[in-house]
């Protein structure tokens, strides 16, 4: 009786900690890449790390040509940008890379960006995207894992 | 560190101010565009004007608020809808302003011309129906768009004051009043991995064919429930297609009334314009079944 008692109460706290786990995990609140192995043939999609990589040169020349998101990039460090921006683009796509930077909320809690900057951005990278010949709905797949991070990275209003 | 917090608080030693002080980067002082007449949102996520005015699809309101205004901005946009089917046309206009993608203003006018049809009737040959709205609809919750690793839609509620011009004509056919109002909500959500938005919204109505033929009738005066539904497939940033439904009440004895169906595409250039082209069947309309025709519409705004 105690044991199966005992039982129960693990079976519990199994299916417990499960949830609590995906309500952790499930949302991008603090995972600056989260990475979804699914997304592998998206990341072919992309012409794997070297096309990341050549995407994000004409990503950074929009985001400079943009007056809307010029002042945030213009005079920064833009090699190391680019090269952040990779890896974490890589590792949601599932691609084999690590990302080595720092949380979306710590990068961007000293920025002053508003949800117009941050759609901005996005339509930039769309812009760039589009350029290096990425099939929209492959865009559109990393777009859906990057949206969240409005969250962190959108500081006003 | 008392110390310090003390001596910063009294304005003193310079040495340990300057420790302290961060000195911002470029970027740190660049600041957003905070103009309040914007037009910030992704394209064609603020949806098109629907039939009555609201931002939706061609049928039916969306939860989205109208205009490319993000959550800091004011966006508007107006449109003119026509309507061909075999026996009747409709011609619709309006304007819409969006607050801070959080309420949504609307006004339309509606004139459906019953051609031979008002004839027949004995009113006239191309009597007409005039019928104006004012539509309002706040967010609620959520973010369609943004929000993707949500199950949470974005969700809204709004109502639609509608008058129609032809109080005698409406009583006559066994509507009880000229006037009404709509109440619904709206969830929706664009599922972007799969590139597909959906919106189901429930709507509590006593309107005859939206309200061009009256409200409540002999049949039936009550508010009922509708069901309305809508489903979009992006081909591309500025291209949709798509299809929708939407249920109607039957409220009039003499005038059998049948749901709604369309399949569209809508076309967004830019921000600025956007053009949807549909093929709506509209069913039995008073005395002339099998009304199905084309749906054009054109929307200009910011």
């Amino acid at each position: 009786m105690k044991a199966g008692s005992i039982l129960l109460n693990a079976l519990l706290l199994g299916v417990l900690g499960a949830g609590l786990t995906i309500g952790q995990f499930g949302r991008a609140d603090e995972n600056p890449a989260p990475a979804d192995p699914a997304l592998l043939p998206v990341f072919e999609q992309f012409g794997g790390k070297p096309g990341i990589d050549a995407l994000m040169e004409d990503f950074m020349i929009r985001l400079i040509d943009d007056p809307r998101t010029r002042d945030y990039f213009a005079e920064a460090d833009q090699k190391h940008i680019k090269q952040m921006l990779a890896e974490q683009f890589c590792v949601i796509l599932g691609g084999p890379c690590t990302y080595t930077g720092k949380g979306m909320k710590e990068t961007h809690a000293r920025l002053a960006i508003n949800e117009g900057g941050f759609n901005a951005l996005v339509e930039d990278l769309q812009l760039a995207m589009d350029m290096h010949k990425i099939p929209f709905r492959a865009q559109n797949k990393l777009l859906a894992k990057l949206a969240p991070m409005h969250r962190e990275i959108v500081t006003r209003p | 560190m008392l110390a310090l917090t003390l001596s910063l608080a009294l304005g003193t030693p310079a040495q340990a101010q300057d420790a302290d002080v961060h000195e911002p980067s470029p970027a740190e002082r660049a600041r957003p565009d905070d103009s309040v007449a914007g037009s910030e949102k992704l394209l064609l996520t603020a949806g098109v004007s629907e039939l009555e005015g609201a931002a939706g699809g061609g049928l039916t309101p969306w939860a989205v608020i109208g205009g490319y205004g993000t959550r800091d901005q004011i966006g508007a946009s107006a449109f003119y809808t026509r309507v061909n089917v075999p026996d009747y046309h409709l011609d619709g206009a309006g304007a819409l302003i969006g607050f801070l993608d959080r309420i949504e203003f609307s006004v339309a006018q509606q004139r459906f011309d019953t051609e031979a049809v008002g004839a027949a009737l004995g009113l006239g040959r191309g009597f007409t129906f005039r019928q104006n709205i004012i539509g309002l609809k706040v967010k609620l919750a959520g973010d369609a768009v943004l929000e993707q690793d949500s199950w949470l839609p974005q969700l809204s509620v709004g109502a639609q004051f509608k008058k129609n011009d032809r109080g005698a004509v409406l009583e006559a056919i066994g509507a009880k009043d000229d006037h009404g109002i709509d109440f619904y909500a709206s969830a929706t959500k664009l599922y972007l991995a799969q590139s597909i938005l959906a919106n189901v919204t429930l709507r509590f109505t006593r309107a005859n064919q939206i309200g061009i033929l009256g409200f409540g009738g002999d049949r039936n005066d009550n508010y009922t429930a509708q069901l309305e539904g809508s489903l979009a497939w992006l081909l591309s940033r500025n291209l949709a297609i798509g299809a929708e439904y939407r249920m109607k009440p039957d409220n009039l004895g003499i005038a059998g009334e049948d749901d709604w169906f369309d399949a569209f595409i809508a076309w967004a250039p830019g921000k600025h314009v956007s053009l949807t082209l549909a093929y709506a069947d509209l069913g039995n309309i008073v005395i002339k079944d099998r009304q199905r025709g084309l749906y054009a519409s054109v929307q200009i705004g910011f």
